[in-house]
Formats: structure tokens, sequence, C-alpha cells
């Protein structure tokens, strides 16, 4: 079973490019990363495209598909009608090097700023022990997979460039969050979340949670409870210091 | 136009699990060290490993330890491993796992606050450090996130996070360059703006994964175009091996798009099935006589194996992969296959939902998403992928260095630790103990040069003129020879092989080798990945060269290595390696080594009657003398 499809492919280099149109075969079971590879094969060799897995596993195949931003890998053409135009655009948050292929060295920036796991300098590798309850929180967020298109959809920075120097986007935010979950980690980063990398920012509209591919609650189990902590941090001493010493001593048993 | 310079001590050429370990090692003893990965930072083939890491830890079953998985490594391997590069495996896994976790990795627990071991196929204890089904990502992540700590800390101490260790992210290396036998740099390309950059280091660590990418059917992703093994040869290092390619028993066969995709092992060390269209557990069928006396011959017992390791033997389907990828592959010869063209594997009837949604979620979302499959209500269809090349660079074991003083190479590009034949759960855990090996074995080379090899001008200009000429030519479509070469190579040196088989491959190989060197790349040199392609190539084609020419050679049946023609294991192949060098007409050469003999101390860790499978009277005369001392 086959048909011909129609695409619009967004094509361009060095800041300027055009929407083009293609008329490309699809058949049975494939995604639409099947179709742009096959835009490469047979009518555009140079079309630029990130991916690597095909399986939705590696995060490369970030691009926006009629206008949501989506895995190629992992978009069925089966949820298109056969006589639909799909519209590949590259991510709109980041600039265009070539045709699909965005600049992302923002995010590797943002990675950068988040001081790494900080373990107590007592304990030694072989003797950390941790429960599967107490590390299931972390562990959900490092499914991530840094697609990149949560902070790809978010509004602080989606469209104002502005915002970027300050806001690490929903990506580090949880990077954040899962560091301050982490059964094992001492430092002290609820400060550093709220005046550096611009947790305030975020007003919970979940765009990121609802564009996330590996279906991670980002905002409310990662975003919402950093806030709560922050806030708890900031306004209530005696529940902080309740916090800390009870959290040291469940990380010692 | 001036091409971009870099000075290094050493340059890791790759930065999966085994690139960014040895990065990590360099760095730590200081050296200044280059990543340079073909794709994003982060994005490497290792996200894709699904099951774990061997690891004789003994958190699961306290009998295991690192003579029983050295044991296990060399029945996988059948008897053909580098043995040196297996026991130092076996004996410092556990160190390496633990040491992730210190860096931030959390992996599944036991309920007494340990890293959970899960079962796999050819390990006799639980053994496999996991998280959930996507280990992969947790080790990748960790190392990525180790190297960006390495970062702070030259940050807060030099004042500049990439005084230390940096990473090329997008980059491609086409060429390593030698000053006399000695690695001085190497030569590639930025995707981004196709600028070409040079690095001047007297050390190259390859880790530039596996092959796949030369075959249809594969879970590779599109790095693995054999780029490392290439780059060896064409620098005047030795592969060995090569004939010997792990075809996954269980990759997605429907729909046609993603077939190939690996489908884990986890499924069956957890509980899952395989049946052919008759309903029939066929794989006690396929029990083979080296492993008769450890696999369950009734369904009864075999079931009872999950919760009763000690009074009960495997199920058939944690069978070694080769023996389970070759039975699957007969069911669907002989007209027992599914539908779609593979055999059934079935977990829905073997555990409730909410625990297969809970230990297999990747594989639950795969199938859901990719193939409108509910892997809780039905079972999936699964057929051999081509997943691994055992094959690679001749290494020295504790060292990783390459026969050409200054080349190093960890993980899938390096060839011997798993002999014809690699465990699941193995390749994670080689990526760190070797990782780590070559970056240090890289650091102490460095240490002791007495002088720095220079990069001479005239090979930068002439690796310059290769990498453009296909943009200055118009010529053949390079994605028509490439999916000629996947055609050839996954048809006729395949999952079974035969001698006029393969003797056709090398000639479609050699007419294809012509016809590269003529395609043409359309476009700017601004990510252009049709140009891309075209570089890309000339090293799957010297590594088809070498695999099929290897696999004419060897006239057994061995692990990843199955001639129809040579049904048979034979004891006298076992002490012999075959290895490829490059001739001086571009053409592959092949040559025999001897295998060393086992020492003594670990062939001890052996009954006689085991080592009678594989090995020769003589060998068995001398172990006979061996235990009389």
């Amino acid at each position: 079973m086959s048909y011909k499809a129609k695409f619009r492919v967004w094509r361009g280099e060095g800041g300027e490019g055009r929407l083009e149109d293609f008329t490309v075969e699809v058949n049975d079971g494939e995604v639409v990363l099947d179709i742009i590879h096959r835009l490469q094969a047979t009518q555009a060799p140079d079309l630029a495209v990130r991916w690597n897995c095909k399986a939705g596993k590696c995060g490369s195949c970030s691009m926006e598909i009629n206008g949501k931003p989506r895995l190629g890998c992992m978009t069925r053409m089966s949820t298109f009608a056969e006589d639909e135009t799909i519209t590949v655009t590259p991510m709109r948050a980041f600039p265009v090097i070539k045709d699909l292929v965005t600049d992302v060295s923002f995010n590797y920036q943002k990675a950068r700023e988040i001081p790494s796991f900080t373990p107590p300098s007592d304990v030694k590798p072989g003797e950390y022990r941790m429960q599967q309850i107490d590390v299931e929180r972390s562990q959900e967020f490092r499914k991530c997979i840094e697609c990149f298109m949560c902070n790809n959809v978010c509004h602080v920075i989606r469209d104002h460039e502005e915002n970027k120097p300050a806001f690490a986007g929903p990506r580090f935010l949880m990077r954040i969050a899962e560091l301050d979950m982490h059964p094992y980690d001492v430092a002290d980063r609820k400060d550093a979340a709220q005046e550096e990398h611009g947790l305030g920012y975020c007003n919970i509209t979940k765009c990121c949670t609802e564009v996330c591919p590996e279906h991670i609650k980002i905002t409310d189990n990662a975003l919402i409870p950093m806030k709560e902590r922050v806030v708890d941090r900031r306004y209530d001493p005696l529940v902080w210091l309740g916090n800390k010493i009870f959290r040291r001593s469940d990380a010692k048993r | 136009m001036e091409i971009e310079r870099h000075e290094y001590d050493v340059v890791v050429i790759g930065a999966g699990g085994a690139g960014l370990r040895a990065a990590i090692e360099a760095r730590q003893q200081g050296k200044r060290t280059a990543i340079i990965c073909k794709s994003l930072f982060g994005k490497a083939h290792t996200v894709m490993a699904e099951g774990g890491a061997a690891a004789a830890m003994g958190n699961v079953n306290s009998d295991d330890n690192w003579m029983v998985h050295f044991r296990d490594t060399m029945r996988g391997g059948k008897f053909l491993n580098n043995w040196r590069m297996a026991e130092l495996h076996a004996k410092e896994a556990p160190d390496r796992v633990w040491e992730l976790e210190a860096w931030g990795a959390l992996f599944d627990r036991t309920k007494d606050g340990k890293i959970s071991q899960r079962n796999f196929g050819g390990h006799e204890y639980p053994r496999l450090a996991h998280v959930g089904d996507r280990t992969g990502l947790e080790m990748i992540r960790t190392l990525q996130q180790r190297v960006v700590a390495l970062q702070q800390e030259d940050e807060r101490r030099h004042g500049d996070a990439e005084a230390y260790i940096k990473v090329f992210a997008e980059c491609t290396v086409t060429r390593l360059l030698k000053d006399g036998d000695a690695v001085s740099g190497a030569f590639g390309y930025w995707r981004e703006n196709g600028r070409f950059v040079l690095f001047d280091a007297p050390a190259v660590v390859l880790a530039t994964g596996g092959i796949g990418k030369s075959y249809v059917v594969t879970s590779n992703s599109w790095e693995y175009t054999g780029d490392g093994h290439a780059l060896a040869l064409l620098a005047g290092a030795k592969l060995i091996n090569m004939e010997f390619i792990q075809f996954h028993p269980t990759g997605m066969v429907w729909p046609p798009s993603v077939r190939g995709i690996l489908v884990t092992e986890s499924v069956r060390g957890d509980g899952g099935v395989l049946k052919n269209s008759e309903g029939r557990r066929f794989m006690f069928d396929y029990i083979p006589e080296v492993f008769k006396d450890k696999y369950a011959t009734t369904e009864e017992e075999a079931d009872r194996w999950y919760t009763d390791q000690a009074g009960n033997r495997r199920p058939p389907e944690l069978l070694p992969r080769d023996e389970v990828a070759r039975a699957i592959n007969s069911e669907v010869k002989a007209g027992r296959g599914s539908p779609q063209g593979g055999v059934f594997l079935d977990v829905s009837s073997r555990l409730p939902a909410a625990e297969i949604t809970r230990r297999l979620p990747s594989m639950y979302h795969q199938f859901k998403e990719l193939a409108d499959v509910d892997i809780t209500k039905e079972p999936m269809q699964v057929g051999p992928t081509c997943h691994y090349i055992m094959g690679g660079v001749e290494v020295d074991a504790d060292t990783g260095a390459a026969s050409v003083p200054g080349l190093f190479a960890a993980g899938e590009v390096s060839g011997g630790m798993h002999g014809s034949n690699r465990l699941g759960g193995n390749s994670l855990s080689d990526l760190l103990v070797f990782g780590r090996r070559a970056g240090a074995g890289a650091a102490a080379y460095v240490d002791g040069l007495r002088a720095r090899p220079k990069v001479a001008e005239d090979a930068v200009e002439a690796a310059k003129a290769e990498a453009l000429a296909p943009l200055e030519r118009s010529g053949e479509n390079p994605y028509v020879v490439h999916q000629e070469l996947q055609r050839t190579m996954n048809e006729l040196v395949g999952i079974i092989r035969r001698s006029e088989e393969i003797t056709e491959a090398l000639e479609a190989v050699g007419k294809l080798k012509e016809r590269a060197e003529h395609v043409g790349a359309t476009g700017s040199r601004i990510y252009n990945p049709g140009w891309h392609l075209s570089l890309d190539l000339r090293n799957m084609l010297l590594v088809s060269e070498c695999v099929a020419k290897a696999a004419l050679l060897r006239e057994e049946s061995r692990g990843g290595h199955t001639r129809d023609d040579f049904p048979g294991m034979s004891p006298e192949w076992r002490r012999r390696l075959l290895s490829c060098a490059l001739g001086p007409d571009g053409s592959v050469t092949v040559e025999e080594e001897v295998q060393p003999s086992m020492r003594g101390d670990l062939i001890r860790l052996f009954e006689r009657d085991e080592l009678k499978k594989y090995m020769t009277d003589e060998e068995l005369a001398d172990f006979d003398a061996l235990v009389k001392e």
C-alpha cells in the first residue's frame, strides 16, 4: 500500500529560506523521518536533517510537523490524511543552520551552568545504598533523551530571545529538580534555581509536558515541586531546616 | 582557505560509552583531551543499549564472581576470545559500574538498596546492572555529565571550562595522520559548515563503534559506518575477527521502516518466550551439544528457573544470541514463521500488564507507537537484525594500543574481547573497562614520548583533496551505491553464509568500490548529508571487504559466523585468528595468526569435559599435564 503525499519542507541556510513543495511516495507503516530520508535519496540529496537511532531513543530528529514539535521518527504517516499537506519546519526557538537542522548549543551552555551531582565526600563507590522508591523520582527525569523540544516549545524563550540568558528552560530546571531529589546529592540548589536559572519565569502552562516524547511529567513532577521547595525555603525557615535534616538522615540509612 | 588547527595530547574519536570513558581517563590523568563526535554530544549509539551492563557484583546472587563471569564470556565467544581481555573485563567491570554511581547514575535497586541485577542470555547468574530497559541512556548521560563536571572543575581552576577537555560535536574524522610509523594527528570536517579541521596530537583513541550500516536490516544508527575500522586500516593497523558479526535474534520485523530496530533481550530475561506459528516454544529443539547440560529440556523446568535458579536449568530462550538468531532463522525458513516474516515473542501471557510496563517501558512505547502493538496484550513479531561486530582493531589487552604507535582503540571498534560472539550486557561493561584502559594507555604513551610527532603537510593536502572530491565531480548518487552495498552484504554475507555467495559478494563489493570513487554530491559544504555519505562509503566498503574476505577463509561455523558449507565447529580453527590489513593497492589482505594459549590459572577454571568440546587433542594433553603438576 503506497500513495503520493504532499510535503512542504523548510529549505535554507544562512538566515534565509523558504518552504519547498515535494510530492513523495509513502508506504505502509512509515514515519515522517522515512519520508525525509526518501526525499534525500531521490530528490534532495543535500536536505539537512539530524537523526541517529530512528527509534525514539536519542532525541536527534526534533522538528516541527504542522507546527507541532515532534520527533520525526515517532510520527507515523498514518496519523495524517492522505490528501493532507504535511509541513515540516525546524525547531523555532533555535537558530537554523540549514533546512531542518538548528543550532542547539544554547542547551549545552545551560547544561554546563548547572552544578554537577555532589555526593557527600565520605561515601565511596560501591557503598551507595538507595531504595527503589527513593530513586524513582529522579529516574523519571533521567528518562530525558535531550530532544530539547520542551525548551523549544516553552513560551518564555520561544518568542523571547531576550530571556535566554536568564532562563535554563524546562530541560535544565528539571535537571536541577533531578539532582535536588537525588538521595545522595548534598548541594544546595534552591536559591540558584530561582535566582540564576529562572525557575520563577515558569508559569506552569505545561506546554513542555505536552510535547515530551518520553511522557515525563515535567511540570507536575519536576517544576512545581521545585517551586514548592524554593517557596518553603524562602518563607518558612523551620520547614526548610526540618526537610534538610530528615532528608539527610534518610539518605544515610 | 586556512584549516582550523588544534593541538591536543589525546584525541578521542567517538563519543559513545568507550570514547567518553577514555576521554575522562585521559583528562583525569592531566592530558589535554579532545572528544570528537559525529553527532551531537550525548546522542551516540550507546543510548540504544537497553538491557544492562554485566558486572559480577553478586548483589542478587552472591555466588557470582569474576571467575564465573569470565567463564560465561569465554563460552559465549566459543573460546575464541582474547582471554586476557575477558579476564580484565570480568575483574574490573564491578568497579566501573560503581564508579558511575558515584558520578550520579541511578540504577534500579535491590530490596537492600544495592544495584539490582537482571538475568540475560549466557550469564549464569543475574548480572546486568540496569535502569528499566534504557541502561545505555543512563550510561551515556552519566558519562556526559561527568565530562561536564570535569569542565566545571577546569573552569574554577583555570578560568576556562574547555582548557583540558573539549567536545567537538558534529565533526567527522576522515584520515589519521602519521609521522613515520607513529600517529601525529587526525583530519576531519565540521558537519555544520563543511570546513576542515586538523588535530595535531600524538595519541588517538578510536571509539567509533560498529559497522551495521553496511547491512539493510540493522539495529545500528547512521553513524555506524565503520569509520574507526577503516581509519585504522588506512593507518596501517590490523583488524581481527572481522568475519564475526552478531545478528541479534530479536529485531522488529514490521512495519518495514522500522525493520531491524532492537527488541531488548530483557524481554526474554524477564520471562518472555519465543513461539512459532504452531504455538510451539521451539528453542527447546535448538539446544546445541556444547550447552546440553546447562539448559532446561522441558517448559516446566524452564519456568521454574525464574524463581528457583539453584534447582533448575535455564530456559533455552536465554541461550547466547548466535544460537537464538540461527534458530529463528531456521523456523522462518521452515515455514513456521509469523505472518510478517519473523517469529512470536510473547511476554503478555507471562507477566501482568503493570509489570511489563514497569520493567520494559521503552519496549511498550516502541511497539505501541511504531507498530500499533500492545505488548501487554499480544505477542511481538521479531527476527534477526545486524547488531554488533565482534571483530575490530587488534589491540594490546592492557592498554588498548594498536600495532601503530600512538593509536588506541576501545569498545566495538576493537576486536578480541568477545571472541566469535558477544554476550548481551558485556558491551556496556566492555566500554567502561576498556575505555578507561585505552584512555590510560594513551596518557602513558604520551608521557613516554621523547619528541612530539609532526603533522606532514602533504598528507593534509591529500586528505583535503580526498574529502573535496565528491563535491567537485558530478557522478552517481551515493545513496544508490549505499543501498546496493547494504543489499549485497545482507543477502550474501548475512547470518548464514556459503562460499559461492561470499565470492559473489566480493565481486560486487569490488565493483561498488569503483563506483564509489565516482559518486558525486550536489549542494554546498554546509550540512550536506549527500556529501557526508559519499565520504562514509569508503569506510563501509573497506569494512565489508574485510568481513567478506575473512568469512570466505574461515571454513567452520562458530558464533557470529555460520557457514552452510562448513556447519561444524573446528578445534583447529579455534587456534587461528584472521587478521586483515590494507595492501599497497588499496585492497584488503588477510593473514592467519595463532591464538595464544590461555594462561594456566585461567584454563584451570574450566572442566576438562567442557574444554574437550572446543580444543584439539594436543591442547588437551597440555591441559592434562598442567593439572597433574
